[in-house]
Parts: structure tokens; C-alpha cells; sequence
């Protein structure tokens, strides 16, 4: 049974669940190999490096994350979405590519405590251990029964990003997961 | 439950991550083909008990399809390979060759 809870207030368990304000949200696909759509990425994104293969880079609200071999998603404060989308389209004008607002498709949560870790590990065939998930990577996976990427963003954070039309879904889902009593301890350190 | 190697992300996938796209391989019979191979074009499609090469999508993952070759008795999973190509690649036929000997699918041995 999920615990029913109010997504706008949070929930505490051994672990914190928010649901974080709206983010900007950009899907850039294209040739990924190509210096130029690296440097229109990073342009657009406001951060200094541009992700490999499971790749995060994660600069506060800012992040270039590893979706596809052809595609990235970037994040940035949703005022930015306009000024970065135009960025994009004129730096790779005559370039083929594809680079639309996707802001809305998908809400964003962070899990925050010592076994955050955990919350995602009940929730997800992925591997999440320390070794396998480390800091700089995004794994797109599953939540219980939904599409869902996430990635460390900090000590002991995750975020994590689902489509919205299943974000009650996916919030009671990580408050369920991060109830009091339900610590498992296999990440303890 | 299987656990397939993405050759695009790289991620040891999960079976539930993935999508099943059937037996791999099929070569499309043309507009100049006769009834019958058209037909078996469509319809007709091995179901053996032993190797077996499918094509996969890594549906909440990365979101490619790829080829796996696996036995679908054991489950055991012999490969995964991109997905731009018209057979499998001859390293991993020579794999199977000595797990398997004497195995055959359609006209792979």
C-alpha cells in the first residue's frame, strides 16, 4: 500500500521526499560527437562540461544529462528555457537537430537523507550502489511501474525527474519507500 | 528474468526495463515476391528450444533497440549487438559454436 500523502508539503521518513519548483527542461538530440552541439549544450545549459556515455554534469539548477547516443537532456531555471532555446537554435542553425521546450512533460523530485540511495534501490531493477551510480551519472529506469531518470546531485540527494502525469504516482511512491521503519541498511556505511 | 546488456548505454538492463521486439533478422519480402514468401515473410517465425536471436528495445532506458542471442531454455544470453546489422557478428557466432555444437537457426550454424 502507498501511503497517501500531499506532494505540495514533502514527506519525512529516513529520508526527505520534495517535490522541487518547476525546472527548464530542454531535449537536444542530435550528433553528440559533434564539438559543435557540445559547445551549444554547454552554452545553453550554463555549465562547463559536457557528459560522456551515463553521463551527468550537474551544476547546481544547471545539468547536461546523458539521455540516448543522440540525445541530452538539459536543465536550467525555467525563466532561462526562451533565451537558451534560441542559443541553441542559432549556434546549430544548419546543423541537423532537434531542440524542444520540454518543460512540462516531466515533474522533478529530490530525495535527500544518509540512505537515499535506498528509497531508489526499492523502487528500481537499476543498479543504484555507490560504485555503480556515482556522482556524475544519470540512470533512466523504472520507479515501481513508470519511466524515471535520476542522478546523485550532492551528498546523499538524489533528484529525480518523471513524467507528470504520474508525479502523485512517483511522489507517493518515494514517500512510501522512505517511511520511518523501512530502512533496509544495505548502502550503511 | 533476463538481464541484458544495452550495447548503446552500456547498463546491464533488466528484462521489465526492456521491450521484446521479436525474432531479429526478418528480411522483408518485396514487392516481387511470390505469395508464399510473403507470407512467410509475415507470419512465419521460428520458435526453437535452444538459441535464439531476438531484437530488444531498452524502452525506459535509452530507448534502442538491439539484438540479443540467448537460449530460451536456459535463459542463458549468449551477446547483445547493435542493432545496424543483418546478421549477427561472427565472434559471437563463434561463442555460441562452442557452448552449442551442432546448434542451427534457420540458416545460422
Amino acid at each position: 500500500m502507498l501511503v497517501k500523502v500531499d506532494r505540495r508539503r514533502g514527506a519525512e521518513g529516513f529520508c526527505s521526499v520534495s517535490e522541487l519548483a518547476p525546472r527548464g527542461m530542454i531535449t537536444l538530440r542530435g550528433d553528440l560527437s559533434a564539438k559543435k552541439l557540445q559547445a551549444a549544450a554547454m552554452a545553453a545549459a550554463g555549465v562547463k562540461a559536457f557528459p560522456g556515455r551515463l553521463g551527468a554534469v550537474v551544476e547546481g539548477e544547471r545539468a547536461i544529462l546523458w539521455f540516448s547516443p543522440d540525445e541530452l537532456l538539459i536543465l536550467c531555471p525555467k525563466a532561462e528555457v526562451g533565451e537558451a532555446l534560441e542559443k541553441l537554435g542559432k549556434a546549430l542553425k544548419g546543423t541537423h537537430h532537434l531542440a524542444a521546450d520540454v518543460s512540462d512533460a516531466r515533474a522533478i523530485f529530490a530525495v535527500a537523507g544518509k540512505s537515499a540511495r535506498e528509497v531508489l534501490a526499492k523502487l528500481t531493477p537499476a543498479d543504484v550502489s555507490p560504485e555503480a551510480l556515482p556522482a556524475g551519472m544519470v540512470r533512466r529506469s523504472r520507479l515501481a511501474q513508470v519511466p524515471a531518470a535520476f542522478w546523485p546531485s550532492g551528498e546523499d540527494r538524489f533528484e529525480i525527474i518523471a513524467f507528470r502525469s504520474v508525479a502523485d504516482y512517483v511522489f507517493e511512491l518515494l514517500a512510501t519507500a522512505a517511511r520511518t521503519g523501512g530502512e533496509v541498511g544495505w548502502f550503511a556505511r | 528474468m533476463l538481464i541484458l546488456h544495452c550495447p548503446y548505454c552500456g547498463v546491464m538492463a533488466d528484462e521489465t526495463e526492456l521491450a521484446p521486439g521479436g525474432e531479429a533478422h526478418l528480411r522483408r519480402a518485396g514487392p516481387e515476391s511470390s505469395d508464399e514468401e510473403f507470407m512467410a515473410y509475415l507470419f512465419e517465425r521460428e520458435n526453437p528450444r535452444g538459441v535464439h536471436f531476438e531484437r530488444w528495445r531498452h524502452a525506459l532506458g535509452c530507448g534502442k533497440w538491439f539484438h540479443a542471442a540467448r537460449d530460451t531454455a536456459t535463459l542463458e544470453v549468449f551477446g547483445t549487438y547493435p542493432a545496424q546489422v543483418t546478421e549477427p557478428p561472427e565472434a559471437l557466432l563463434e561463442t555460441i559454436r562452442e557452448k552449442r555444437p551442432g546448434w542451427q537457426w534457420r540458416d545460422l550454424k
